[in-house]
């Protein structure tokens, strides 16, 4: 038997249908792998492996019924082992968000995401690291310890979703859930060689979500190519009435229809925008060599390549670091030490709010805080607030002329391959720089799938991102699984052996 | 101030006052070398974001949300929600089935 941890999502399924493995085997390689890389990578904080295994034996009774009678209907993902980040609820699982204000927080109810992947049979093996509150590219931030890279141990894995996406590439997990505030799915997945879809604004439920950017937020998927990714986007989409943000939309195709087209069928004709601006100085030469191969990929199967322009691409920077922030610290106002979390004790009402909020807050939330209070203070909202929400406008209406010329628009997903751990540790700006290709479509509410198009040469993966009209992710998908048959990137996997 | 046509504003360095009425804003207690490191830290950033200011808006309708039309808010109609139980749940202190706060007149 080849290694379990081995087989995509989707051959999973296939392996416990054909009875060629058990969920009991797959979730306890899964756990296996987990225990004995945890010490090197940390990608979790918290294992759910009682339920887990009880859940596996559940879904072997079920899949040995439906063997026998395989008329019944089976829930798509019986079976199959996933992580969460930890930002979204789980029933009876603590919920962190990666900060000491929800350290002992247990949510008594699952996100609407959540729910979906396990009415679909799934078995969830635990809640992965991340940001404290999704603020971050790295999960340096995170109360709990940094997550590292499985490429390479001295660096981070990206952020937020930085602990999904190093468990997915260090094959603990076939997929995870992540979420993509201002690329917090695409740019660790991009870091850590796997695929993530951040879906457009409304077309997953966030009821569940710990919030933090509300007019920006969305819930991915990570996994390790792009099949995998869009069967359990599929699951996880979709109009929620607990979520008035999420639209009532017709669902995706299916989920598991067998992708038989060639690449040449699926690409021809199809118009990608290549935008000059994301490809400046700053961008390490060997990822712009590496996204511009990926492009003539796509060329060599009939696709046609142009160029376009998002000339307010430069501003999406500052315009994300004004908005999100401010909609972080009224978002965040909550955590008050009053009805969750630790309350540091106090005589005076305001004191408590101050002492827990000052105390249990770390620094990059405590200093978004700041930035967003400020941006949103009397005196100062027009100039910072009201501005960044204008200019958002002009952002959004580049993509949206953009998109009358071309299909789709790929570009690098972020400016360099890993960093270091502590390489901006003083210098948050420098870290927010990071960000700066992937921030444009949240601020347009648009979808971005980010994959792995190579290596640098240090070993590191290279991502590309596709970005496509609202709506788009099953255009985005397709290129990519084109993408996908006809080179092998997404199939490395790190070399992890502990000692 | 104004803002939206182009209008430079004069950018100087936060004053530690300033720093205060944020964080009490914010109702964040922050040490005094907290205060400093922000203070250096979001000037900076505000600073670099200056070249917000040099667009001209004065035109352009702000977006607050990607979304044009939310869909139809669903009916307001009661359905089952969270017991009392579950959501004190997680509360750092409770008496008599609420949450427990010191008194907030005196």
């Amino acid at each position: 038997m080849p290694d379990l941890t081995d087989l995509t999502l989707l051959q999973a399924v296939e392996a416990l249908r054909r009875g060629d493995t058990s969920s009991r085997e797959l979730v306890s390689a899964c756990l296996e792998r987990i225990e004995r890389l945890e010490p090197q990578l940390h990608c979790f904080l918290a294992l759910t492996t009682g339920s887990a295994l009880e859940r596996a034996a559940e879904a072997d009774r079920r899949l040995a019924g439906w063997r026998d009678d395989p008329q019944q209907e089976l829930p798509p993902l019986l079976g199959v082992p996933l992580a969460v980040k930890d930002v979204l609820c789980v029933a009876g699982v603590p919920c962190t968000s990666g900060s000491r204000i929800l350290e002992d927080f247990v949510p008594p109810y699952n996100a609407t995401a959540v729910e979906r992947l396990l009415q679909a049979g799934a078995i969830l093996l635990g809640k992965t690291n991340t940001d404290e509150f999704a603020m971050g590219s790295s999960t340096e931030n995170s109360a709990y310890g940094v997550t590292h890279n499985p490429w390479d141990l001295e660096r981070v894995p990206g952020g937020s979703s930085g602990g999904s996406a190093a468990a997915v590439a260090a094959r603990c997990v076939p997929a995870a859930l992540g979420t993509d505030t201002g690329g917090s799915v695409r740019q660790p997945a991009s870091f850590c060689g796997v695929t993530g879809i951040k879906p457009s604004y409304g077309r997953v439920s966030r009821y569940g979500l710990v919030a933090y950017g509300s007019s920006l937020d969305v819930v991915g998927v990570l996994a390790r190519d792009a099949a995998d990714t869009r069967a359990v986007f599929n699951i996880i989409a979709g109009h929620d009435p607990l979520d008035a943000t999420s639209l009532d939309l017709p669902g995706g195709e299916a989920a598991f229809s067998v992708e038989s087209q060639t690449a040449g069928r699926l690409l021809e004709g199809l118009r990608i925008g290549v935008p000059e601006e994301y490809f400046i100085g700053g961008l390490q030469g060997e990822v712009e060599s590496a996204v511009r191969e990926a492009i003539r990929v796509l060329e060599q199967y009939g696709a046609r390549a142009q160029a376009v322009s998002l000339p307010h691409t430069e501003y999406a920077l500052p315009v994300y670091y004004l908005i999100a922030p401010a909609e972080a610290s009224a978002n965040l106002a909550r955590y008050d030490g009053i009805r969750y979390g630790p309350r540091i004790a106090a005589e005076r009402l305001g004191d408590i709010y101050r002492r827990t909020r000052g105390e249990k807050f770390g620094a990059e939330v405590k200093r978004r805080i700041m930035l967003g209070t400020y941006a949103l203070s009397a005196g100062y909202y027009d100039a910072y607030y009201g501005q960044a929400q204008k200019v958002r406008t002009l952002i959004r209406r580049d993509f949206e002329s953009a998109f009358e010329d071309v299909d789709v628009i790929a570009a690098p997903v972020a400016p360099t391959t890993a960093f270091k751990i502590g390489e901006h540790a003083d210098d948050p700006l420098a870290m927010y720089l990071e960000d700066i290709f992937t921030l444009p479509a949240n601020l347009a509410g648009l979808p971005g799938l980010a994959f792995p198009v190579g290596f640098d040469s240090q070993g590191l993966p290279v991502g590309m991102q596709l970005m496509g009209a609202h709506f788009q992710e099953e255009l985005l998908f397709r290129i990519a699984q084109a993408y996908q048959q006809v080179t092998s990137w997404h199939t490395h996997r790190p070399e992890l052996e502990p000692a | 101030m104004t803002t939206g046509s182009g209008d430079i504003i004069p950018l100087m360095a936060l004053t530690p006052e300033e720093v205060d009425h944020i964080a009490a804003l914010a109702r964040l207690e922050l040490s005094a070398e907290e205060k400093d490191r922000f203070r250096q830290q979001l000037s900076a950033i505000l600073d670099y974001f200056s070249q917000l200011q040099a667009l001209d808006t004065a035109d352009i309708p702000p977006t607050a949300s990607v979304m044009a039309a939310i869909g139809a808010p669903r009916p307001d109609q009661p359905r089952p929600g969270l017991s009392l139980d579950e959501l004190l749940s997680n509360a750092p202190q409770v008496s008599d089935d609420q949450f427990r706060v010191p008194p907030v007149l005196e």
